[in-house]
């Protein structure tokens, strides 16, 4: 059988990109601008936040308190050859607070929910349910991707709160059990270490992680072309493009909080 | 088979546009990747008629409806709806456009995640009518679609000729003064086909709904052309033979994205049109 390749000119690659990110900014920005215009759907965006936000939550539980753990566990085997074993609360609470604690739990939701809203809003595309509601007067961004953007973001930054706490106790679980550290000085170093900016740093991700997740998954979504088929590629897309843009967005929001505040 | 009463008989329709027509295309093109669907074609739909639109797949029937309805936007030319120019209207005012207008999509596009009710009130929710009255409207329109049992239902329990159905119930709640029907038979068994060509007629006749009807059964279009709908047995009867150039009905071909054929039945027939002539035997 003979393979035919079909060549595509660089150009036409790069208007693609150009268009796609022209697209996804419009998306975005109409998201945005949907939520100063009326109707707002409140019953919608409620329904969202319970599917995103309790939804996810058993994820976000699991995997807080296993990245807890295991900083414990990887800092406590270095910290031991110092006699430094009583420091693991300072690096486990600086490690989950400003960076792995919205990290991980933007990856978890942008895997569970990214991909659930592309293939949500990508079948409705393929089976003109999307054109049906235009047709109907009602706005699909408004009554569809407002909700969503509105519910992740404000969800997110939930989540990655007990996300935090759990990291804090799994940490204090392997400190405590398996270095015998003592209870009340893993927490008093926790106390101490954290200062404003951590906490600002750590809860200010969450937000534009949950922003990126739901505009990328809708974009994706009311993007799709060619049936079923469409739909997997958009779901597949969408996973991968949060995920990535998560982690350039995480060390640029790093990068200017240290420019803004200091390094510590 | 008798179709049942219907929702409010104050209908909307019949209200008379500056340009005299319920739509009209000016000479509209559309492409998509350098294929030209649509090339520069020109009709005129008038108050109280329907127009059935035939040709074969992919002469753009489909996107002729998403035109007239402003969910696409040609590359040249001008469209109007209800007398109004919708080719440059924003798509806010398209959404206030829509609501004077309905459509029934080809594979119903009925909302997988809501009940037939919510499916049917969709629009009334939206416009924030009280909910008894919402629940009043739903059932009469379920009820003019013989569907009243579904209420409940969700739409992947219901057959396709149902689905159809509660999507023309969709469509016509409110009245709309314009309808778009997008191969509403296609696919169903002749009773069903039957009943749901006897909703269009009773629309068309009952209500002067203006309708533009998308199908690829000639034969349907030949019974909405000979037959009328009586109000008073309320069923759809034969016309007598001298009447049947007398109701709103007529017929457009598409071929090669132009249109060859726009006209009654009887000129329909009559074409010497090889193409025509072979399409209608």
């Amino acid at each position: 059988m003979a393979l035919e390749l079909e060549l595509i000119s660089p150009i036409d690659v790069a208007k693609d990109v150009a268009l796609a990110v022209q697209e996804y900014t419009l998306l975005s920005a109409q998201s945005l601008a949907n939520f100063f215009r009326r109707p707002l759907y409140m019953g919608d965006m409620l329904q969202q936040a319970d599917l995103i936000g309790v939804g996810s939550l058993p994820i976000v539980i699991l995997t807080g308190l296993s990245v807890g753990a295991l900083l414990a566990l990887n800092s406590a085997s270095s910290l031991e050859r110092f006699g430094a074993v009583t420091l693991i609360g300072q690096l486990v609470s600086l490690g989950m607070v400003t960076e792995l604690g919205p990290l991980i739990t933007g990856l978890m939701v942008a895997g569970r929910n990214a991909s659930g809203m592309a293939s949500e809003l990508g079948s409705m595309v393929v089976t003109e349910q999307i054109d049906a509601m235009r047709a109907l007067g009602t706005d699909p961004a408004k009554k569809l991707i407002t909700p969503r953007v509105g519910a992740t973001a404000f969800m997110l930054f939930f989540l990655t709160i007990i996300a935090d706490l759990l990291g804090l106790i799994g940490g204090y679980a392997v400190a405590h059990l398996l270095f015998g550290v003592d209870t009340q000085q893993y927490w008093t170093t926790i106390w101490q270490t954290l200062v404003f900016r951590d906490v600002f740093t750590g809860l200010i991700k969450p937000v534009l992680f949950g922003f990126i997740i739901s505009t990328v998954g809708c974009y994706y979504g009311m993007s799709t072309k060619g049936g079923t088929q469409g739909v997997g590629r958009s779901t597949t897309q969408a996973v991968v493009a949060s995920s990535v843009l998560i982690l350039i967005v995480d060390f640029f929001v790093t990068k200017l909080i240290f420019a803004i505040f200091g390094y510590r | 088979m008798s179709a049942p009463t219907l929702p409010s008989e104050n209908s909307a329709a019949a209200v008379v546009s500056p340009s005299g027509h319920a739509i009209e295309f000016d000479n509209v093109s559309i492409a998509f990747d350098e294929k030209v669907v649509l090339d520069g074609i020109s009709f005129q739909l008038a108050h109280g008629e329907t127009k059935a639109i035939f040709g074969v797949a992919g002469s753009g029937k489909s996107t002729l409806l998403k035109l007239a309805i402003g969910l696409l936007r040609p590359d040249s030319g001008r469209i109007f709806v209800l007398g109004e120019e919708i080719t440059h209207m924003s798509e806010q005012e398209l959404f206030e456009l829509r609501r004077r207008v309905g459509i029934v999509f080809q594979e119903s596009a009925l909302f997988d995640s809501l009940k037939v009710y919510e499916n049917v009130a969709f629009r009334l929710m939206e416009e924030k009518i009280p909910p008894e009255e919402v629940e009043r409207r739903v059932r009469e329109a379920l009820r003019f679609v013989e569907l009243e049992q579904t209420y409940d239902m969700y739409p992947s329990e219901l057959s396709g000729g149902m689905r159809r159905r509660v999507a023309i119930a969709r469509a016509i709640i409110t009245q709309p003064e314009v309808l778009l029907y997008d191969s509403p038979t296609g696919g169903l068994d002749p009773v069903t086909s039957n009943t749901i060509v006897e909703l269009i007629v009773k629309q068309r006749d009952v209500y002067k709904t203006s309708a533009l009807m998308v199908t690829h059964r000639l034969q349907d279009a030949f019974t909405m052309a000979t037959h009328e709908f009586d109000k008073s047995s309320n069923r759809m009867v034969p016309l007598p033979k001298g009447k049947r150039g007398e109701v709103p009905m007529s017929f457009l071909i598409l071929r090669d994205g132009k249109v060859i054929f726009d006209g009654d039945a009887q000129q329909l027939v009559n074409s010497r049109d090889d193409y025509i002539r072979e399409y209608v035997s």
